[in-house]
């Protein structure tokens, strides 16, 4: 008996190890390019006692920048943002959050009401694949998945990514077992501007009613936030693009009404927040860049401070350690994005 | 016996029928020459044999042929 | 459920583990169980049409059995009192009831076969004639449900009925057992065709866990999941192209097309095949044979020997067998023996019966002229071979070139060209466009055509060509080394070490190289619809 079972160990080894390997390998990096694949999971190795933690998709994450907060304000945040995330994401990320640290504040972004079902694979994967496993991550995925989609691709995620044999490139071998900082705890930096050419009108839509999915999961997050007594805030961020129609503005304005949480449309303070579209984007008005996101983040920060009592936490030991080496990072980063962007005309670094 | 001989040797004239003991099983004998073998055993004979009883045992040797006709011979007397 | 879905894996897991716990009857009856959800998972209604062949099959195959073994008894007690005429007028008076009951439940399954596959052909038929005769009105057609794997397990089923009928064993009297029989889901999606006294010898029989028999089984699944994953399901996106747009892909291509669809219809049905038996064989049971490294044949006859030869013997046994040896052909024979003299006489009643063959060989793989078209072309490339036979003799005698490895290369590359040639029927959409296709191979291949660029518009990369090249030598490899017997048989004889690497290496190699998941199109198996 024992003369097989020694090999027969072996040979397990054997197979965990190659597997994992070439998971590791297949994996997509997020390390250049699409960034936004690698932002969910850098939360993990961050400390983990925020005071305001914004949940949503891009637009809180191009626009709101934690570092600036924390300049202005004293104000220890972090986004949890991924790129067209869903509302159940998001509220599964909340539920994850408030599991492992317990912020006093939680912000939504509410734009992601528009969708009630699954979208596309490839943001869910951008939005799933860097959470750590938890019930949530599971959770998460099942009410994620689109028809094409299996739960063992999550599980596996060489079954997913098997196909990549033929894209494998130098990210993919430098970045096998460690990843860089691409965010600010978790903002996205574009130092660019392109100013809109030209506003497109909304289409008119046939029912405007968010649907009841999107409203369970918005009902959902309210009644978690307020369990565990964190304070829920919705806002809807400004961008020109896409359309946020009236009719859904109102439905907001009166579901924060019937629940008591405050509900801020950022589009009505364009001009106390001082935007200048033609700086402060850097995607004809779909997203802000540093430029406005500074500005937002100053105007979002005062409420966040007198009407909300975040604390300003400045001085704080470990926190300044902490931020000093984000900051860092931060004006490094930006310093590189203005150089590319004089020498190249792009903040790649890349020839247009 | 020897007409059937001569009736396998006009199919195969390269095969020796009287020691060879696996026609079908070797792929000597394939469906084509089975269904010419009967019907010039019907003609030769004047024995009609069932599409049933046309299994590799039965045309495996040119003996088990032989036999095959002899039973029919005897069973139509 | 497809063979390369998780569900299907996840079904296989399930059931694997219960069959080793369960023992002795339990094992087939849950076997039995097992196969009906297979079934049900693919569609309910399917359900219905199983079990009316099932129940209408069994009950007649025992009351054949019963009538002739009741009739043998009392045959035997009673024969020496008979005279001759008596005695075969009471032979044929009993025959006639069981040929009666015969006749029925074969022409009733056959039946429900061909109204649920060709109803919509006939109609279309129908049609094209009312507007060739100038009549505007046309029948609309039908919507009907068409089993999975119907055209098997009907034909699987009617073996059975045959060799009852002709005495060749007793019939079943387990209904349960002969459901089992008929419904055994490895087999159910794409055959192979199993014969009732082949396949009941494992079938029913209590199986411990073995771990050879069970790795070899494991072995067999992975390699068919190769064949598949990595080849076929990778050159269907090529072949796809390129029949689509027939006029785009004419010329050389629609030589790649026919290539191409000779390698992936190859991988795809031997290595659903593999699946099959690989399954089977980690339960204990032992599913027939169904290729014998086709390609390798030296004609196109021994082709048909050793390609789907579960339905290539079927429809010698069932079909071709009862024609020619029927008494119809008999007088046939003796007539045109007759007229047309002895030489060419004789060979009436054999091209007729394979006509017949062929013809029904081209309509069981799907309703469609295409089909039919492509069956009787191999009849007539078959004929041809046959006729040439003498020519090939004195060939022979003249040049001594049988037996070198020029001429075998000669022949297998001969087998490959004509049959993937009379394949391209598969491919197009009609006959005609397939006849203008294949005439394109010699009248519009141009050199321009084979530039490296022009087979990256097909959907795959260079990278994924490299990947199907090399898998194929590994195909041809492992076929070339079976000649001297089992690859498993000889792996097994490998230390354990080697043996390992083997199992890992194919296991990673399909894992990553495999064309499945997202961004690869769903697969279906083609043999899926026949």
């Amino acid at each position: 008996m024992k003369k097989t079972k020694k090999p027969v160990a072996i040979f397990l080894i054997i197979i965990v190890l190659g597997l994992f390997l070439a998971t590791k390998l297949l994996e997509p990096k997020y390390m250049t390019g699409i960034l936004e694949g690698a932002m969910i999971g850098e939360y993990y190795d961050d400390p983990t006692d925020h005071n305001v933690v914004f949940i949503g998709d891009c637009e809180l994450y191009e626009n709101i920048s934690p570092v600036d907060l924390w300049k202005e304000y004293g104000i220890n945040s972090y986004v949890r943002g991924s790129a067209q995330q869903l509302i159940w994401q998001s509220y599964y990320l909340a539920e994850e959050t408030i599991k492992r640290e317990h912020p006093d504040v939680i912000v939504f972004n509410v734009l992601s009401m528009q969708y009630n079902n699954p979208q596309s694979e490839a943001y869910n994967r951008m939005t799933l694949d860097g959470m750590r496993w938890s019930d949530s991550k599971i959770d998460s995925i099942k009410a994620s998945m689109t028809y094409e989609e299996h739960f063992i691709d999550y599980v596996f995620p060489l079954l997913r990514y098997h196909s990549r044999w033929s894209d494998l490139g130098t990210d993919d071998f430098e970045y096998m077992f460690h990843r860089n900082k691409v965010s600010f705890n978790g903002y996205y930096m574009r130092v660019d501007s392109r100013a809109p050419d030209s506003v497109p009108e909304g289409i008119p839509k046939i029912d405007y009613t968010f649907g009841s999915n999107a409203y369970m999961y918005l009902n959902m997050l309210t009644k978690l936030c307020k369990t565990n007594n964190v304070e829920l805030i919705l806002v809807k961020a400004p961008s020109l693009y896409p359309v946020w129609y009236n009719q859904w503005d109102k439905q907001m304005v009166d579901y924060a009404k019937a629940n008591n949480l405050t509900y801020i449309n950022f589009l009505d303070h364009m001009n106390d927040i001082g935007l200048d579209w033609s700086k402060d984007t850097y995607d004809g008005g779909l997203h802000l860049n540093l430029s406005g996101a500074k500005k937002l983040s100053s105007y979002f920060g005062k409420i966040l401070q007198e009407e909300f009592k975040v604390p300003d936490r400045r001085g704080e030991d470990k926190l300044e350690k902490y931020w000093s080496g984000v900051i860092k990072r931060y004006d490094k980063e930006k310093a590189k994005q203005e150089k590319n962007l004089e020498l190249y005309g792009s903040v790649n670094g890349k020839k247009k | 016996m020897n007409e059937l001989l001569e009736i396998l040797s006009d199919l195969h004239p390269e095969v020796d029928f009287a020691t060879a003991t696996d026609l079908v099983d070797g792929g000597i004998l394939d469906s084509f020459d089975i269904v010419s073998l009967i019907s010039e055993i019907n003609e030769e004979f004047d024995v009609t044999i069932g599409a049933s009883e046309l299994t590799p045992e039965n045309f495996n040797s040119a003996e088990a042929i032989y036999a095959l006709i002899k039973e029919k011979l005897d069973d139509e007397d | 459920m497809l063979f390369t879905s998780y569900e299907f894996l996840g079904f296989l897991l399930v059931v694997f583990l219960i069959y080793y716990l369960l023992r002795g009857k339990a094992q087939w009856s849950f076997l039995l169980i097992s196969s009906y959800v297979f079934y049900f998972i693919a569609d309910p209604r399917y359900l219905i049409f199983i079990a009316i062949t099932t129940v209408s099959t069994f009950f007649a195959a025992r009351a054949i059995s019963d009538k002739k073994s009741s009739f043998d008894a009392w045959f035997k007690e009673h024969k020496k009192e008979m005279e001759k005429d008596e005695r075969k007028a009471a032979k044929a008076k009993a025959h006639a009831v069981e040929k009666k009951i015969f006749l029925c439940c074969l022409l009733f399954n056959l039946g429900i076969l061909a109204v649920t596959k060709y109803t919509n052909f006939t109609i279309s038929n129908i049609n094209s004639i009312l507007n060739a005769v100038g009549n505007k009105g046309t029948l609309s057609f039908v919507d009907l449900v068409i089993p999975m794997g119907i055209s098997f397990y009907t034909f699987q089923t009617m073996g059975y009925l045959i060799d009852v009928y002709n005495g060749k064993f007793e019939a079943q009297r387990s209904i349960f057992k002969f459901a089992l029989f008929v419904s055994f889901f490895p087999q159910l999606v794409q055959g192979p065709i199993s014969r009732y006294d082949d396949l009941s010898k494992t079938l029913f029989e209590e199986h411990r866990f073995d771990w050879r028999t069970v790795s070899f089984g494991l072995e067999r699944i992975l390699w068919g999941f190769f064949k598949k994953l990595v080849i076929a399901e990778r050159i269907l996106v090529p072949v796809q192209a390129i029949i689509q747009e027939p006029d785009k892909y004419n010329g050389w291509y629609a030589f790649a097309g026919a290539m191409f669809y000779a390698l992936q219809l190859y991988a795809d049905f031997t290595g659903g095949i593999d699946i099959t038996i690989g399954v089977a064989e980690t339960m204990g049971i032992k599913v027939t044979e169904n290729f014998i490294r086709p390609y390798f044949s030296k004609n196109i006859k021994e082709y048909w020997n050793r390609w789907h030869i579960t339905m290539g013997t079927w429809f010698t046994d069932y079909i071709f067998y009862p024609i020619s040896a029927s008494q119809f052909m008999m007088k046939l024979s003796k007539k045109s023996r007759s007229v047309l003299g002895n030489n060419l006489g004789k060979r009436v009643p054999v091209y007729l019966s394979s006509f017949i063959v062929w013809f029904t060989t081209g309509i069981w793989h799907g309703a469609s002229w295409n089909f039919i078209v492509w069956g009787l072309g191999n009849f007539v490339v078959i004929m041809i071979s046959q006729e040439l036979e003498p020519f090939y003799r004195w060939f022979h005698s003249k040049v001594k070139v049988a037996g070198t490895f020029g001429w075998k290369l000669f022949q297998v590359i001969r087998t490959v060209l004509i049959m993937s040639s009379l394949r391209m029927f598969d491919c197009y959409r009609d006959v005609p466009l397939t006849f203008k296709m294949f005439g394109s191979i010699f009248t519009k291949a141009r050199l321009s055509q084979l530039s490296v660029n022009a087979f990256t518009d097909l959907g795959i990369t260079i990278a994924d060509y490299v990947v199907v090249f090399i898998a194929m030598v590994i195909l041809i490899a492992v076929s070339l080394i079976q000649r001297s017997g089992s690859v498993r048989e000889k792996i097994a004889e490998l230390s354990a070490a080697r043996r390992f690497a083997i199992w890992y290496g194919l296991f990673m190699v399909t894992l990553i190289f495999g064309a499945y998941g997202i961004g690869y199109s769903a697969s279906q198996f083609i043999y899926n619809q026949f």
